[in-house]
């Protein structure tokens, strides 16, 4: 059992090396933003560590430096995290329910868009320490990359950066097509999401909303829509 | 000194919307639907956030829409989280070498 947990921290160490790598070269351009705004390379970094979020933290910066006041920062913050709500949500469905509190927080505290992604590959119930392993080397993967950023501005060139910026992208892909090739229906949520998300992103109509708000409104009525007609059986949902 | 107010600020609330639902939601949800929405939403919104935002991430639309396909038919037929990952960078890589 203790051996066990070992081994999933292990491999949550191993699928969080790339992850790591992206954050990398991602983060760098937030700790551009972070000194444009006026943060410094310590700021920023201390931001990065305790934040993880990238468009939470490219619109906080943002704010601040157009002097917003600190509700107006809470408030943005809670419109472009608020994502992390629902994936909090589908996470503790993934958690044993005997899951102690202090380990709850810990895979709260590390929820982002790849975290969550690789956790929800895992068969069957999830290991806090797999998470957490991912984000022992994720997160200093993204801490770093802003302080590179903050101190150095663009250390790489643009075309190494332009190639870096599509990774987290790719795992995105390899998380969700492999389900898709096993279950039509899954693979038809993917590409309505696919479908509906260009429309959103390129109809001139929707260009008030913020990307964040983009996102949770088609995630809350495309996955509503498909839990309506393709409610799953007990079995399928425990993954 | 006033930055880290702001820091403190964003901090506290990304904190909070990140563990509510982990720590409040402590028993399996019985209601089906409830239970289908939360299965689907990982795949929904990982794939809202990658198209077309991918699109807007390299020089040009044209070599994210190669790394996109190539993307999806590698992880169709199979490779993993790293490789996947890898040949797409690469592809944008070498796209642009040829058109930007």
């Amino acid at each position: 059992m203790h051996y066990k947990r070992v081994e999933n921290f292990k491999r949550g160490l191993r699928v969080g090396i790339p992850i790591g790598l992206g954050y990398f070269a991602v983060s760098i351009a937030l700790g551009i933003a972070a000194r444009n705004a006026g943060f410094t390379p310590l700021q920023a970094t201390v931001t990065s560590l305790l934040i993880n979020a990238s468009a939470g933290e490219f619109a906080g910066f943002t704010l601040v430096a157009s002097g917003a006041g600190y509700l107006e920062v809470a408030l943005m913050e809670l419109v472009a995290n608020a994502r992390y709500l629902l994936m909090s949500c589908s996470l503790s469905q993934k958690l044993s329910p005997s899951t102690p509190f202090i380990e709850r927080i810990g895979v709260g505290f590390y929820i982002t868009d790849e975290i969550f992604g690789v956790s929800m590959t895992v068969p069957g119930s999830l290991d806090p320490l797999f998470s957490l392993g991912a984000a022992a080397v994720a997160s200093p993967g993204w801490a770093l990359g802003t302080l590179c950023g903050a101190v150095l501005g663009s250390i790489l060139p643009t075309q190494a950066v332009s190639a870096l910026s599509v990774g987290l992208y790719g795992m995105f892909l390899a998380i969700i097509i492999p389900p898709a090739r096993r279950s039509r229906i899954i693979a038809a949520v993917v590409a309505i999401s696919f479908g509906l998300s260009f429309a959103v992103n390129r109809l001139a109509v929707f260009n008030f909303m913020s990307s964040g708000i983009k996102t949770i409104i088609l995630t809350v009525i495309i996955s509503l829509a498909a839990a309506l007609l393709f409610p799953v059986a007990q079995e399928d949902s425990d993954g | 000194m006033d930055k880290y107010l702001y820091i403190g600020v964003m901090a506290l609330v990304t904190f909070l919307i990140r563990i509510l639902p982990l720590t409040l939601i402590r028993r399996k949800i019985e209601n089906r639907t409830l239970r289908s929405f939360l299965y689907y939403v990982p795949y929904v919104t990982l794939a809202v956030m990658t198209f077309p935002a991918i699109l807007e991430a390299t020089q040009t639309p044209i070599s994210a829409l190669a790394a996109f396909i190539a993307g999806i038919l590698l992880a169709w037929f199979g490779a993993g989280l790293f490789p996947v990952s890898v040949v797409c960078c690469l592809i944008v890589f070498v796209v642009e070498f040829f058109i930007v």
